[in-house]
């Protein structure tokens, strides 16, 4: 029995007050494949900054290969045989692959003596774990696929015999992941232990030989893999110990939507698609709540119906408006729809940081009288305006002069919030309403969001925090891998239905057509229109 | 970052940055073997005290004016115009061009007027097309504002040495204009209001930089259009969040920026040369980048800023009457020597004043 590749026992890190990982054990043996699982935030990605030297733990030791070692930075790492694939990749695009396998290890002053022993290493290299790759290939022309090949074979390049894999497939193709998995084994056929961090239960499932689950920042249970189940799995990665928050009686919301979306679809530059025929319908003095794991499109989502891009496929109902791809609207024209936006991103969206509070309170609004009499911006009336906004929705400090930058984060979003609600919108569109504000803060937010609804608005929220979800929706939609993959009445969305629709798993065969995940590869993958060879990604 | 009070910030901050231009000038003039305080009295004398000097001071001040708010107008939209100097030579084309076509037939109550609406709009033409081009096809607008003064500059000798040239002569100019045409400069007024002063090309064209500093003043900061500007300049992200047509505010920006280049041909053109000379924009509108680094994009900063390049400019023409050492050129030393102080070094003194000031 040799030593295991990692162990980390008690590692503990802090940032301020929050902390990351709290006393986190783990070991992984060598030469296998270990998947560490938990939501957005339960500390993986710090935990795996601290492996790779990117942070440096509080507390704890880290042992490689049964020896202590110190990890300072990410080159001690290296030095340790220790490779990270992060999940957006760090390459050069109009580099060939030789040279940006080389990059930061060209060996000498001369390029071209390193480029040769480079070369030999990388064809020797990509023999050997089945990873050929054309050496003078352009990066920048590669697939997505190519690309983390690349990649894998920059950190095998270096001597790494531990790999760590930071949520690999999230931008591949189903087939790219097929591909990847096959990969996978063959690295672990010849000795190179992976760690696999990921929030998806099929791949775990699919892949790895033992797993750990964390949640909210420690280790809660170590699992091997074929002795565990993907329920079992959810339960541990959404915790079934905090008992669902009291929910508002249910309003009796108006039947014709305020906003309905049908068939919208939308892909990105690289064709990667990160809308699919998402279907949703918001009605007056309801909030629908849509909870996914980060970056399954409801950003996106919520950009398309903000008027941000226009939609690809499909279209967009506001009371007589149609949006489609022909017939798009500007933010500008959905405002005067009747909808209104906090958006996920506040610093960078949401407000202008370099500007006062008043100029920020009639963002999106400078047209209307708020921002002056026609003709004419008067800081006068902005700061009237921005004073009553600020006493009605608890901004603090009350100074309208003040830049919006020198507000806390709590503060900035209530004056988001209340310049949105200001607006008396029909439809409300809301980003991650919480992020970055502290507790206090959470639950003003949470009834500045209530007292809208009551007041008869139709209400989408999207967040990650599953709390957050469940607390106000009245109905819940999980979205995943660009689609709206399930939806409940509030009475009937718990965590654990939630947590395994999020991660991928249908509820009833019906549904499997809907996942991506290779664990869910349904037998007849029948009809749904899924993700399939057809897609045209390359 | 530190942060400072307001006067320390546009007031303190300016003034040391200044002070030290100045000191690592007179180095230089002292290792030239020259007295610093010497050369710094005859440009002071050079630009302020001689006859006519104050004049010439402020014609140039005029000048600069016009190309430091065209530079500042763009930046406030993060757009970096380098081109004032083209968008100043079409502004001469289009006042000296409307000035050929009418000055026989108008009065100077219209022909005045419309050479000077011929400049703004020739120069916000010359502006908005890299405007355009940034907004829509994302060329760089640094790049295509460099290419448009190597255009404009084409476009000006070709003109001059064909069409626009003065019958019967060699010169590479137009026929001088009509009095019509003619603004009246400050020597020809004084005394009128029962004063005196020295002969200078100084002409009403200032009062017109002293509106555009107040109208630039009034159009960012108290129009819903300027708010549109300053969003776009701060944010980018959130100003397409917030519905403000991004291309359309970038083109307008550069319409207005190229606008206010083109004005400083009614102040050299119509205001002192009366003729459209070759090079008569003289390289101003490269100064005008520093005025509106120096003025910190803000009209009443730049205004401020004029008034010392063009003391700068006046003072030192002295330095070639009183020295063997030094020449005008030490000028551009000096000026070279503020962008780098007040521009890219702006900040270096902000940790120091701050815990000079107890706000570290």
């Amino acid at each position: 029995m040799t030593a295991p590749a990692v162990r980390l026992s008690g590692i503990t890190k802090r940032f301020g007050p929050v902390v990351a990982n709290d006393a986190v054990d783990l070991e992984i043996p060598a030469g296998t494949i270990h998947g560490i699982i938990g939501e957005n935030g339960a500390g993986k990605s710090t935990l795996v900054s601290v492996l790779y030297g990117f942070h440096r733990a509080d507390e704890g030791r880290i042992e490689i290969d049964g020896r202590p070692a110190e990890i300072r930075d990410s080159a001690d790492a290296i030095a340790l045989g220790i490779g990270m694939v992060h999940q957006h990749f760090m390459l050069v695009p109009n580099f060939t692959v030789l040279e940006n396998v080389m990059l930061g290890a060209e060996g000498g002053w001369r390029l071209a003596g390193g480029a040769r022993g480079a070369r030999a290493a990388l064809a020797r290299l990509g023999a050997e774990h089945g990873l050929e790759i054309d050496p003078e290939a352009e990066v920048g022309g590669l697939a997505v696929g190519l690309q983390q090949r690349v990649e894998i074979l920059k950190a095998l390049f270096r001597g790494a015999r531990i790999l760590i894999l930071d949520e690999p497939t999230g931008v591949l193709t189903p087939e790219e992941t097929t591909r990847f998995f096959g990969l996978l084994a063959t690295l672990k056929a010849r000795g190179v232990t992976v760690l696999l961090i990921t929030h998806k239960l099929g791949e775990v499932m699919a892949a790895t030989d033992g797993v750990s689950v964390m949640r909210g920042g420690r280790m809660v249970a170590h699992r091997v893999t074929a002795e565990t189940g993907p329920e079992e799995l959810a339960r541990l990665m959404m915790g079934r110990d905090i008992a669902a928050p009291a929910r508002p009686a249910a309003s009796a919301p108006g039947t014709a939507p305020a906003l309905e979306a049908r068939g919208l679809g939308w892909r990105d530059r690289r064709g990667v698609a990160c809308l699919e025929a998402v279907d949703l319908a918001l009605r007056p003095g309801e909030i629908l709540g849509l909870a996914g794991v980060a970056g399954n499109g409801q950003s996106e989502l919520l950009d398309l119906l903000a008027g941000l891009m226009p939609p690809q496929a499909g279209e967009i109902r506001i009371g007589a408006r149609r949006i489609t791809a022909a017939d798009p609207a500007d933010p500008a024209e959905m405002r005067r729809l009747g909808l209104a936006h906090v958006p996920e991103d506040r610093h960078r969206r949401g407000l202008v940081l370099a500007m006062e509070a008043a100029e920020n309170a009639v963002l999106g609004y400078h047209h209307g009288p708020q921002a002056g009499p026609p003709g004419r911006l008067s800081p006068a009336a902005m700061r009237a305006h921005c004073a009553r906004l600020m006493a009605r929705h608890g901004v603090r400090p009350e100074a309208p002069s003040l830049r919006a930058a020198a507000f806390s984060g709590g503060n900035q979003q209530r004056l988001v919030m209340g310049r949105e609600i200001e607006a008396d919108p029909a439809v409300l569109l809301i980003g991650q309403p919480t992020r970055g504000v502290d507790i206090g803060g959470i639950a003003a937010l949470h009834e500045q969001i209530l007292g809208l609804r009551a007041k008869g608005c139709a209400i989408l929220l999207v967040s990650v925090e599953l709390d957050e979800i469940l607390a106000l929706s009245d109905r819940v939609a999980v979205m995943a891998a660009g689609r709206i993959v399930a939806e409940f009445p509030c009475a009937e969305a718990t965590r654990e239905r939630i947590g395994l629709a999020m991660a991928g798993i249908p509820e009833t065969p019906g549904a499997a057509a809907a996942m991506a995940g290779p664990g869910a590869a349904g037998p007849a993958g029948g009809g749904g229109g899924g993700p399939g060879p057809a897609d045209p990604r390359h | 970052m530190t942060r400072l009070p307001a006067w320390a910030d546009y007031g303190l901050i300016p003034v040391l940055n200044l002070g030290l231009a100045f000191a690592v000038a007179a180095l230089v003039i002292a290792a030239l073997g020259e007295d610093p305080a010497a050369a710094l009295e005859v440009l002071v004398a050079g630009a302020f005290v001689y006859e006519g000097a104050l004049g010439y001071t402020l014609f140039y001040t005029a000048s600069f004016i016009f190309t430091g708010l065209a530079v500042a107008v763009a930046f406030q939209a993060r757009l970096f115009n380098i081109g004032a100097e083209g968008q100043a030579m079409l502004g001469g084309l289009g006042a000296a061009g409307l000035c050929l076509a009418f000055d026989a037939v108008l009065p100077a109550l219209l022909m005045i007027p419309l050479a000077i609406a011929g400049a703004a709009a020739a120069g916000a033409a010359w502006g908005a097309v890299p405007g355009w081009l940034q907004a829509r096809r994302g060329s760089h607008i640094v790049i295509t504002t460099i290419m448009f003064n190597f255009l404009a500059s084409g476009l000006v000798v070709g003109l001059l040495s064909g069409p626009l040239m003065r019958p019967g002569q060699s010169n590479a100019e137009t026929r001088a204009l009509a009095e019509s045409a003619r603004i009246a400069q400050w020597h020809e007024i004084a005394p009128l209001l029962g004063l005196e002063a020295g002969r200078s090309p100084l002409n009403l064209s200032i009062l017109l930089a002293v509106a555009a500093c107040i109208g630039v003043w009034w159009l960012i900061w108290r129009t819903r259009w300027g708010y549109a500007l300053r969003c776009l300049g701060l944010a980018a992200p959130a100003a397409e969040y917030a519905g403000i047509p991004v291309a359309r505010i970038t083109v307008q920006a550069m319409a207005v920026s190229g606008a206010l280049a083109g004005l400083m041909a009614v102040n050299t053109v119509l205001g002192a040369q009366g003729k459209l000379l070759i090079n008569f924009t003289a390289g101003f509108g490269f100064t005008g980048i520093a005025v509106a680094l120096m003025g910190r994009g803000h009209p009443f900063g730049v205004a401020l800023a004029a008034l010392l390049f063009g003391a700068l400019y006046q003072g030192g023409a002295e330095f070639d009457f009183e020295f063997a050492t030094i020449t005008r050129e030490m000028v551009l030393l000096v000026q070279g020597l503020i962008v780098l102080f007040t521009g890219a070094l702006s900040q270096m003194l902000v940790p120091l004043v701050a815990r000079a000031l107890g706000r570290a």
